[in-house]
């Protein structure tokens, strides 16, 4: 069985913040640094990291929410990352965001049947009934009564907007999701209601998915291939069975060795992280994990690692290997 | 405080916009504000047609004479009805202040949406000149516009307009700055929505608040302005009414001493109507902020 294609390779994609302000002096903060990897037709991939490592802006940056300071965003075969606001119209409806929190991302002005149509309205598909027969059909399949159409979202709860959030990021149809940290908002138990609901769209539709946590279960449950993120910096990346079976950066195993065991009575071994994740102002020279890692040495100060392939597909950013 | 305003005013569906005039209701001088300006609209909008007197007609056989039953007010000092050209003063001096207000409510908001969508340039060069409108002295930059478009009501309307826009294009843009990093706006964009949408369809509803309040209040202060500039004669001239020429046509000794009713009654009229007004501006802003619930 031969791979599908890819949609989506990011390549070296680079993303600060300030800098060149009116009295100088402002400081860069390096969001994200040189950033490559592939999202290939049909996949989930997830995008791991503890906050601040940039994984929202690499979401942003992808759908171009965010103007990248370097990198290319090859979506489909065309570097989007350099496309005109107007070039990139037509782009916009082959992908969508889903957005993390439920409460700031729908219009408290706005009924549900406005806020789901909105999209339509925007690309210019259909008429106003046709749009309204759409959103409908959005709301069925994230399992919402079409009443909810005449309705405003404060009338809901935070599953349910949740849901809204989701059905708007499907009326487009579109091929590509990303889903920035969909579930780490609401309740527990609301939580795996709608890990299932994105597994079974996911599922029925086939669309392509880049989904954004720092809730490494999450990403295990839903994603076939994982990133993992550390200030800006692409750690580890490959198949989700071979990163969790084998971790090969220091990075992923700490992180992994941090995630409650569901097998009652087994001991593992923790590698507990020292510290704070370094500030992106002036990141770690070398390899930006020395820090923090149990087995850094003085050359990982001087050295910044590449990623190399360590099995199929699977690659990993340390000199240790 | 809550449970007694809620059981005071009628359950409005919970929107946000319902809830603002739930608050409203529950505020007294608010209220009763506007049932004032409510009943003078009507008389100076329905008086003229009921009372059938022309604001100019002239009464040869009574030059400034007290209110009678022929003139409920009086008249004036070449024979006109006071009462008549009172309502006709309203009427042009709220017409003036409407359009006046109508006019730097458009100018204002798409000046701040301009500075907030347009850019950092765009931005620093529609506030700079913001800053330059607010730090010239009003009046000295309304004798200068006034003494350049001449007197009349368009010009009276147009300069009043020119005056009060800049600090409703800040109001906009402060809020249109905070708006625009918003996670519905965001999604928005996402969904390749363009400048114009992003005003109208989320910038105007979230901004609409405050344009209504801060122009209830400039409406008020746009009645006192025409006053001003007409009783400095630069505003409405004669023989139109309005209030402010009422004033300056009264304005001799003889007149204050002898003639009272020819300047207390536009007077009144001019203050109950700004005062009337305030009290709706301030009723509008407390309903609509959603911390005075709480208080």
């Amino acid at each position: 069985m031969s791979a599908p294609s890819p949609l989506v390779e990011v390549r070296g994609l680079t993303k600060h913040f300030g800098g060149g302000g009116l009295f100088g002096g402002s400081k860069v903060v390096r969001a994200v640094d040189d950033v490559t990897f592939t999202i290939r037709r049909g996949q989930v991939v997830g995008l791991v990291g503890e906050s601040g490592s940039g994984k929202t802006t690499v979401g942003r940056t992808i759908l171009r929410l965010i103007d990248p300071t370097g990198g290319k965003v090859v979506y489909d075969g065309t570097d989007i990352a350099g496309l005109s606001a107007s070039a990139l119209r037509p782009w916009r409806k082959r992908m969508q965001y889903i957005f993390q929190d439920p409460y700031a991302s729908l219009s408290q002005r706005m009924t549900v049947g406005d806020i789901l149509s909105e999209g339509l309205d925007i690309q210019g598909v259909g008429t106003r009934a046709e749009r309204l027969d759409r959103a409908a059909m959005a709301l069925d399949a994230v399992e919402l009564p079409r009443e909810a159409l005449a309705r405003y979202p404060h009338e809901f709860s935070g599953g349910q907007r949740q849901r809204i959030g989701i059905a708007r990021a499907l009326t487009l149809e579109p091929e590509f999701i990303v889903a920035d940290e969909p579930v780490s908002a609401l309740d527990v138990s609301i939580q795996a209601q709608i890990v299932n609901l994105l597994r079974d769209l996911q599922a029925r539709t086939g669309q392509t998915m880049l989904l954004i946590s720092h809730d490494l279960s999450v990403i295990e449950f839903l994603a076939d291939t994982v990133v993992v993120l550390y200030l800006g910096r692409v750690m580890e990346a490959g198949p989700s069975e071979a990163v969790y079976t084998a971790p090969r950066h220091p990075y992923t195993q700490a992180l992994l060795s941090a995630v409650p065991s569901t097998v009652p009575g087994e001991k593992r071994q923790r590698t507990v992280l020292k510290g704070d994740i370094p500030s992106p102002l002036s990141p770690p020279s070398g390899c930006v994990f020395r820090t923090r890692c149990p087995i850094a040495t003085a050359e990982c100060a001087g050295t910044v690692p590449a990623l190399q392939g360590v099995g199929t597909d699977h690659q990993a950013a340390c000199l240790k290997l | 405080m809550s449970v007694a305003l809620h059981s005071r005013a009628p359950a409005f569906r919970e929107t946000p916009t319902g809830r603002a005039l739930g608050r409203f209701l529950g505020n007294r001088p608010a209220v009763a504000g506007f049932v004032v300006l409510a009943v003078l609209v009507g008389t100076i909008l329905l008086g003229p047609t009921l009372l059938g007197l022309s604001p100019n007609a002239i009464d040869l056989l009574a030059l400034n004479k007290p209110p009678s039953a022929k003139h409920w007010l009086g008249t004036d000092g070449v024979g006109r009805d006071v009462f008549a050209r009172l309502l006709e003063g309203g009427r042009i001096s709220l017409s003036v202040a409407i359009g006046a207000v109508s006019i730097s409510l458009v100018i204002g908001f798409l000046m701040g949406a301009l500075a907030a969508f347009g850019g950092k340039l765009v931005d620093a060069v529609i506030m700079r000149i913001v800053d330059l409108a607010m730090t010239l002295p009003p009046i000295v930059l309304l004798l200068v516009l006034a003494s350049i478009t001449g007197p009349g009501i368009g010009p009276t309307i147009l300069v009043i307009a020119l005056l009060s826009w800049p600090i409703l294009a800040r109001l906009a843009r402060a809020r249109l700055l905070e708006l625009r990093e918003r996670d519905f706006v965001l999604a928005a964009r996402n969904m390749g929505a363009g400048t114009w949408h992003l005003v109208l369809r989320h910038g105007l509803p979230n901004t609409l608040d405050v344009l209504v309040v801060y122009a209830t209040l400039q409406i008020a202060n746009a009645v006192l302005l025409e006053a001003g500039l007409s009783f400095l004669g630069l505003g409405v001239p004669p023989p139109d009414a309005s209030w402010g020429n009422m004033l300056n046509g009264a304005r001799s000794v003889l007149v204050l001493e002898q003639f009272p009713w020819q300047w207390l009654t536009p007077g009144a009229a001019l203050v109950v109507t700004v005062m009337a007004t305030n009290f709706v501006g301030d009723g509008l802003r407390d309903a609509f902020d959603p911390r005075s619930d709480i208080g």
